[in-house]
């Protein structure tokens, strides 16, 4: 099962590697998304994969690591994921500004002169 | 007074008159001078008030802790010496405030000066008074910055600009190396303590570290002196005006170097080391600048050169290793700040009265102000050293010293007394020039102003302290005996050498080099007559070397072509390289990092493989990996497929055991989508025009390639060894065991994120409402560039048919669109609307919580934007996504800080059971209006970002003006982006 994860891992991690070093903006925006799936699902991993943890407590029950799941993880990748919305909003912003302004999708601003 | 409050009066007093000054009316001289007085007596009033305590051999501390772990404390001590210049400071500082009051005209923003004379006051003040080393470098480097902004305060002429800039490179660095080497005596001591440096001195000295410390802290004391090789900046830092340079390059700023050097003398003198570095710059500045005075055509250069001279000689003093030397420096000190200050006033009445500083076109001014001219003799004869004049002792004790000097090496000493003659000859003749040049001889002709007498007060200052020459040189004992005798106790302790302070001590070898140089002087003078009057610019064999074009050469290599080249060498200012270069440098540090442990799979047997997961992530592999080769030409394919892969990744979770991370993974999936959807329209059209593709092209792409494969399988194989091994669990078990017993829920993800690490996720709310205003203002300033695609031809069908009927108005059945979807999308917002508040309820203890919350609510607000535009969502919707921003961040640090009512730290959170009829003991947590905090700032800052970019489709009909859109209905429009670029040029 960990070997799926990992393999799932190093596919997104190459995905968004390699849009990261395309010149295109969207393209740049689509890798680092990708990114950062792989980069939470990692942190997530750490934990340990465990299937049938118990999410949540008993009440009134201290928690066991037997029982249930690695929540350090869980808590890191939580905001992990919304701030990289964030991220990903502004970073769009700032592509359609820089092609607003710019008048080219290219990540320096201008087509590369060959 | 308490010492303690006089100490920080002394300091912060001037600091306040500064601001004070800086905010009156631009032209306010004479209430801007009158404050400066006030703050200038005031102070001379506390170093007065402070002399019964040092008189008696006491010093005044204070000292308040501030990072007492690093041994940083605010310490404040004065002691005799550091009382002598603090009165030096605070007395001169208050002629100067006088006189500035007349030099200044009326037309310069007269209290910005005096605020940085005062701030300059201020941070002098602080670099005696410091009782701890770092303290006095940050003081030090305080000094410099005032003295930049005193400099260039004429900021309209090049060659203030020019001048002040020099000055602050060359004593700003100069007190770089001082911060590095008082860190090392710090090091050397184990403590920034002044006092307990000072009781150190034989520590100190027999250290390694010794050198070093010295090198560096001597770079600091030389280049603000304007010792050899560093003098050059003094001579342009005349640009500033007169009373700047009466003040900080004849009393202050420059003795600040002497001053530190007679501070320390006691720990750090004594040694070879000190005696070659600081013996031989000071020897070579004091024949440099004399000599040099004496060509100087401009009255301030002439003086300029000569305190650099004179500088040269306190340091030549200093570097002797002797007490009784050190007593005649800190004499001399005293001396030179009273001629030299009213010397230069003197200079700057004759310039404010006739127009001019160059003696080339001065001279028989005597007659047209003969009080001015009589106290400019007296001063000038006062630094040739013309007897029954304070001059004239300090250099009598300056031959004593060089006559009778002890050092192994015998080559310097024996020069020493010829050429203290020589330089003091020299100092014959510039003062001669000085006084001749200017005061003497015909009638000017030709000046800028008909030069007369100054007004009284103006004259007063100078005045003063050449009352105090004359007082000094013919009672030495009685006038300024006490105050020399404490300071050199003091400063030397039990040291302190018997010396006496008479004016004659018979005939003697000092008395005959005293007459020598008097009469050689002369002579040089007499000789050097034509050679003056031609004019010429710089003095003789040494024209060629300017300390200033080296300088200027030095800068212009360093932060111009070194810079440059460099930056072509390492720099490029494209992405991609900067990109790949993280990437590669990230792999190559992550598999240094893997190789230095152990690397390979740990010892945990892996789990079996479940076919269903395998299918999952085959298909999420593919998805990934077709995002990878659709988001250049196929935007729109490549976002379907990222949300594949997200929705591949949010299965994982769930099925990992980790539905809140599935909940909010699943949700930010459809914001995103949206968000980028939305975006999607200004982008240019990419068509892919299959052909052969470069050879370079290929290389490259082959090349990042290989870097992504290296990543993907690099990582890959990290998070397998990483997930056979035993997961770390202290952190965990910790979590797990206090979450319902001390944050009192059971969501221990949830009461990790509200409550135990509470300020973490303050922080990332704050980040998000950041980057959430920064979108919006981003997208209020900008124009999106112009649609990519036309209007569709449904649309533009529907249009048409809309302006062929006479029943319809255009827009009418385009409206209609999608009405039954819209209907039920509008029924559904609060029923969204509930499952929103549900997720924020239950979060403490189920699967939810803020973060999930908000993005629900988020998006039932956004679908009905979708579903009914933008102007009927906002008309039928009161939304303010910057209130929920505000009111999410009140909100978390308002119940942060309630704790403190409670006195308790920031975010402790608080708990009870509730007894609610019918539903039984419900757990209240403080951490659930934490909760409502995330929430709301969630909510906030996705709507905010989501509309702004709905905004921008507004505004692009706006952009086009009505009657275009109707013409475009009829008639095929022009597809507007042409902007089809050849594929395969990546």
């Amino acid at each position: 099962m960990e070997i799926i994860v990992a393999l799932g891992i190093g596919v997104l991690t190459g995905s968004g590697v390699w849009l990261l070093l395309r010149p295109r903006t969207f393209q740049v925006i689509i890798g680092l998304s990708l990114l950062s799936y792989a980069v939470n699902l990692f942190i997530f991993s750490t934990g340990g994969l465990r299937t049938a943890a118990a999410p949540v407590l008993e009440r009134g029950v201290p928690g066991d690591l037997a029982v249930q799941a690695d929540p350090v993880p869980q808590a890191l990748v939580l905001t992990a994921i919304v701030i990289g919305f964030a991220t990903t909003a502004l970073f769009l912003v700032l592509l359609l500004a820089a092609r607003g302004l710019t008048g080219t999708d290219h990540v320096d601003g201008k087509e590369q002169q060959r | 007074m308490p010492d303690a409050l006089l100490l920080i009066a002394a300091v912060g007093l001037p600091f306040i008159g500064a601001i004070a000054a800086a905010i009156l009316p631009t032209h306010a001289r004479t209430a801007a001078a009158v404050l400066a007085g006030a703050t200038a007596l005031a102070e001379l009033a506390l170093v007065w008030a402070a002399y019964p305590t040092v008189a008696a051999g006491g010093i005044l501390r204070h000292a308040a802790e501030w990072m007492p772990s690093l041994g940083l404390d605010f310490s404040l001590r004065m002691d005799g010496f550091a009382w002598l210049f603090a009165g030096l400071v605070s007395g001169v500082g208050a002629l100067v405030v006088l006189y500035a009051r007349y030099y200044m005209s009326a037309d310069d923003p007269v209290p910005r000066f005096f605020a940085f004379l005062l701030a300059f006051m201020g941070s002098m003040m602080g670099v005696v008074l410091s009782g701890n080393l770092v303290q006095l470098a940050f003081f030090w480097e305080l000094t410099s910055l005032f003295s930049f902004l005193l400099i260039g305060y004429w900021h309209h002429t090049a060659a203030a600009r020019d001048g002040a800039r020099m000055a602050l490179t060359v004593t700003a660095t100069g007190g770089l190396c001082l911060f590095a080497g008082v860190l090392i005596l710090g090091h050397i001591v184990g403590s920034y303590d002044l006092d307990r440096v000072l009781a150190s001195g034989d520590l100190i000295r027999s250290h390694q570290l010794y050198l070093p410390a010295l090198v560096l802290i001597l770079l600091g004391a030389l280049t603000k002196s304007a010792q050899f090789p560093f003098h050059f900046w003094l001579p342009h830092a005349m640009a500033a005006p007169t009373p700047v340079s009466a003040y900080l390059h004849s009393a202050t700023l420059v003795k600040a170097g002497v001053f530190l050097m007679a501070r320390l003398w006691p720990v750090m003198s004594g040694t070879e080391e000190w005696f070659w570095i600081v013996g031989s710059a000071g020897l070579a500045t004091l024949l440099l600048g004399a000599y040099v005075a004496i060509f100087q055509h401009d009255l301030k250069g002439l003086l300029a050169y000569s305190t650099i001279s004179h500088l040269g000689l306190i340091t030549l003093l200093l570097g002797l290793n002797s007490a009784l030397a050190m007593v005649a420096a800190i004499f001399h000190i005293i001396n030179h700040a009273a001629f030299k200050a009213s010397l230069f006033m003197a200079v700057g009445i004759i310039d404010h009265e006739t127009g001019t500083r160059d003696i080339r076109r001065l001279s028989g001014l005597n007659r047209f102000m003969p009080f001015t001219a009589r106290l400019a003799l007296v001063a000038a004869a006062a630094m040739a050293g013309v007897p029954l004049l304070n001059g004239f002792l300090s250099k009598e004790m300056f031959f004593a010293e060089a006559l009778s000097a002890q050092a192994s090496l015998t080559l310097l000493l024996d020069i020493l007394p010829f050429a203290a003659t020589v330089a003091s000859a020299f100092s014959v003749a510039y003062s001669l020039r000085f006084i001749h040049g200017a005061f003497f001889g015909p009638d000017p002709v030709d000046l800028p102003r008909t030069p007369h007498e100054p007004p009284a007060w103006m004259r007063f200052p100078v005045e003063i302290l050449v009352l105090g020459c004359i007082i000094i040189g013919v009672l030495p004992s009685a006038s300024v005996g006490p105050y020399l005798d404490m300071a050199a106790h003091s400063a030397l302790g039990s040291a302190t050498p018997d010396y006496s302070l008479a004016v004659w001590h018979g005939f003697n070898l000092p008395l005959l080099m005293s007459f020598t140089a008097l009469a050689a002087g002369i002579v040089l003078y007499l000789a050097l007559q034509r050679h003056l009057r031609k004019g010429t610019e710089g003095p003789p064999l040494i024209r060629r070397l300017e300390g200033r074009r080296m300088f200027e050469r030095t800068m212009v290599f360093l932060s111009w072509r070194l810079a440059r080249s460099l930056e072509g060498v390492f720099g490029t200012r494209r992405l991609q390289p900067q990109l790949r270069l993280v990437v590669c440098a990230a792999i190559l540090a992550a598999a240094l990092a893997v190789y230095m442990r152990v690397p390979g799979p740990g010892n945990l047997m892996p789990a079996d493989i479940d076919p269903v997961l395998a299918l999952i992530w085959a298909i999420g592999a593919v998805c990934a990996l077709g995002a990878a080769r659709q988001a250049k030409f196929h935007r729109l394919a490549a976002l379907i497929l990222l949300g594949g892969t997200g929705l591949v990744v949010c299965i994982t979770f769930v099925w990992f055991s980790a539905p809140d991370l599935a909940l909010t993974q699943l949700l930010v999936e459809v914001v995103t989508t949206i968000l980028l959807l939305l975006g999607l329209r200004w982008l240019p059209k990419r068509l892919d025009i299959p052909g052969s593709r470069e050879v370079l092209t290929m290389a490259r792409r082959v090349r990042d390639l290989s870097i992504a494969i290296a990543a993907g399988g690099g990582m890959a194989a990290l998070a397998y060894s990483v997930m056979t091994r035993v997961p770390p669990e202290i952190l965990a078990q910790h979590f797990l065991e206090r979450a319902y017993a001390e944050g009192g829920g059971t969501n221990v993800v949830n009461v990790i994120l509200v409550d135990f690490r509470g300020f973490d996720t303050l922080g990332e709310m704050t980040v998000l409402g950041v980057v959430a205003l920064t979108a919006y203002a981003l997208l209020r300033r900008f124009r999106p560039a112009s649609d990519s695609v036309d209007v569709p031809e449904q649309q533009r069908d529907q249009s048409a048919y809309d302006k062929a009927r006479p029943d319809r108005t255009e827009g009418d059945t385009v409206a209609d669109w999608l009405l039954i979807p819209s209907v039920i999308t509008r029924l559904l917002f609060p029923v969204i609307g509930v499952v929103a508040l549900f997720l924020l309820l239950r979060g403490h203890d189920l699967p939810g919580g803020g973060f999930a919350a908000g993005l629900t609510a988020s998006i039932a607000i956004i679908l009905q934007y979708m579903v009914g535009g933008t102007q009927w969502a906002e008309a039928s919707l009161r939304i303010r996504p910057m209130t929920w921003i505000a009111v999410g961040l009140l909100l978390a640090t308002g119940t942060g800080m309630a704790a403190w009512a409670a006195g308790r730290p920031f975010l402790t959170s608080y708990f009870a059971y509730a007894e609610i009829p019918f539903i039984g003991d419900v757990p209240v947590a403080s951490a659930l209006i934490f909760d409502i905090g995330v929430f709301a700032l969630v909510v906030g800052a996705t709507v905010l970002m989501l509309i702004a970019l709905a905004h921008q489709s507004v505004r692009g009909h706006r952009a086009v003006p009505r009657p275009a859109a109707a013409q475009a209905a009829t008639t095929p429009a022009p597809v507007q982006v042409a902007q089809q670029i050849p594929a395969g040029e990546d």
